[in-house]
């Protein structure tokens, strides 16, 4: 589903262009080991600045959904119903990113717990490619 | 004076431990007022939000006796919920001749346009009416003002509310925009967890929503009670076959855009049984930011949030659970409430059963008079029923909705588990 596409800024930079790259990574607190997304300049746990990336298996599973019927985005207006899965890292579930489910039915039974792997989408408005997540089982 | 600070951080009462509130006791509302309300606004100036906002802040002074010349503080939320005017199609002559005054009110606006001639504080509050609601109960404690008016123009311009345009977004939105996420699906994801884990539905929903209703019913000030009366006869069947929003919220939980403002006079104990209408006493005030673990807020935080905001409100006023009479949480959308009800421990009710004890008696008339005021649900969005009818409630003066347990302490507050700001109310100082 064609999405808006993100502008990365100097702290979001690593994790869109890792996307590019065809890789997920989570930013890391290079003092305290911290996992935190979206990225900040600084560490919430410790406050410092000495920020880098981790990389994640790339898989995860489905921790929630709901079904979008009436979006204020008008990028996916035409693509109504669609589903925004929550999805929780295999590597560190307490980090938490979306999904739209491509391919799985936009109904009430959206599989929660179920196994998801993710892939890397290309975006409406730039070259800039996003992560997106499929159903595996 | 030409313009207003943000009211100081480090004042809001935002964490546990810091005990019973200093000031507990010593700052009464005694006043109230608000215009009329209208779906939205048709560009005549009587009835913009700077219009509006004089006229509710000039009721509020007539309902506690006074005159404007004995205002010494203005305290306003400064922008309302709706989109702007915008530039593009044309300002008015002064007053109205820039957004402040048609898309909201800021405090030196008001004590411009009104006259307020004896004014010397004035502070912003972002976001919300109970936000300035709690900065003035601070102010009027800590002896910084006597007799404030607190204010919010509130208000809903032709076209579709706060559409997202564009193919590239920046900034905080980069990661949720392009999958659609925004604050309508955080909800309606909240609530699909929490009917998950305890085993309920969105059916389970409907006496509540009916409820509110009910109570809109019996609020003249309300926007259906004044427009659009028969929206108030919502039945079981309508509301399950309203269109979907974001399933599990579907129209008729989200609270309908509209134009009024809003005004609350607040005074020091002294002075207010001086005044005209019995005073309702802030035993507390407390402020509610949540910070979330990653992208989105878990049901685990949605309730640590709740059961934080229910100890600060507790241990700020000295009351318990058991004591407060008068409960009007927010329900700007409806599929939030159930965690405040569950947080607070209100009659009883622990995790999981809200939706047991919507089916119960929450009639104002019954044993459990849940949310009197019928919310942003039954009257309109302005995210400040709760207060007001909170306060009528303790004054005795609720009309056909007065409720018959005691009324003698309130709790108030909105907006959502993670970003709030409550009061807490009673009809005697101590």
């Amino acid at each position: 589903m064609p999405k808006m596409s993100p502008v990365p800024d100097d702290v979001s930079k690593g994790f869109w262009d890792a996307c590019n790259e065809g890789r997920l990574v989570v930013q890391s607190c290079n003092s305290c080991s911290w996992l935190q997304h979206p990225p900040r300049p600084e560490c919430y746990s410790c406050g410092s600045a000495d920020m880098g990336w981790r990389e994640m298996n790339g898989r995860g599973k489905i921790h929630g959904y709901c079904v979008m019927h009436d979006s204020r985005i008008r990028a996916l207006q035409e693509h109504q119903p669609f589903i925004i899965a929550v999805i929780e890292l295999e590597d560190a579930p307490e980090i938490k990113m979306f999904s739209h489910l491509p391919g799985t039915p936009v109904d009430d039974n959206v599989p929660v717990g179920d196994a998801v792997a993710v892939w890397f989408e290309e975006t409406k408005g730039s070259d800039q490619k996003v992560a997106e997540w499929k159903v595996i089982g | 004076m030409a313009s207003t600070e943000w009211f100081q951080a480090d004042r809001y009462r935002a964490k546990e431990g810091l005990g019973v509130w200093e000031h507990k006791g010593k700052a009464a509302i005694a006043g109230l007022g608000n215009s009329p309300t209208t779906r939205r606004w048709d560009g005549d100036l009587s009835t913009s939000l700077g219009a509006w906002t004089m006229l509710a802040a000039q009721r509020a002074l007539d309902d506690a006796g006074i005159t404007k010349d004995e205002i010494d503080g203005v305290i306003s939320c400064p922008q309302g919920m709706g989109d702007e005017w915008g530039a593009e199609r044309g300002y008015f002559p002064a007053p109205y001749d820039s957004e402040d005054g048609l898309s909201g009110v800021s405090a030196h606006w008001l004590v411009k346009n009104m006259g307020l001639e004896n004014v010397k504080t004035t502070y912003h509050a972002p976001g919300c009416m109970s936000t300035a609601l709690v900065a003035g109960a601070e102010v009027v404690g800590s002896g910084e003002a006597k007799t404030i008016l607190v204010v919010r123009g509130t208000g809903n311009m032709p076209g579709r509310y706060h559409q997202t345009p564009g193919d590239t977004v920046g900034g905080p939105q980069q990661w949720t925009n392009p999958w659609g996420w925004q604050l309508i699906p955080q909800i309606a994801f909240g609530f699909d967890q929490y009917c998950r884990k305890y085993g309920s539905n969105h059916d389970r929903m409907a006496p509540f929503i009916l409820n509110q209703r009910r109570n809109g019913s019996m609020f003249p000030e309300g926007f259906y009670y004044q427009n659009r009366p028969d929206d108030l006869n919502l039945t079981v069947d309508d509301y399950l076959a309203s269109r979907w929003i974001c399933k599990p919220m579907n129209m008729n939980d989200c609270d309908l855009p509209i134009q009024t403002a809003g005004a609350f006079l607040i005074t020091t104990g002294e002075r207010a049984r001086q005044m005209k209408k019995k005073p309702v006493y802030i035993l507390n005030h407390v402020q509610q930011r949540g910070v979330v673990r990653s992208s989105v807020e878990t049901l685990a935080e949605t309730e640590e949030f709740s059961t934080s905001i229910a100890n600060k409100c507790f241990e700020g006023s000295g009351l318990t659970a058991a004591e407060v009479d008068v409960f009007n949480p927010y329900d700007g959308f409806t599929l939030f409430t159930q965690s405040f009800l569950e947080g607070f421990g209100w009659h009883g009710v622990k995790h999981g059963e809200a939706h047991d004890f919507y089916g119960d008696d929450i009639r104002v008339e019954g044993s459990h008079p849940f949310s009197s005021s019928g919310g942003n649900n039954g009257n309109g969005r302005t995210r400040w029923w709760g207060f007001y009818d909170s306060v009528q409630q303790l004054r005795g003066e609720a009309g056909d909705r007065q409720v018959q347990v005691k009324a003698e302490t309130a709790i108030a507050g909105a907006f959502t588990p993670q970003v709030s700001d409550w009061l807490v109310l009673g009809t005697s100082p101590d």
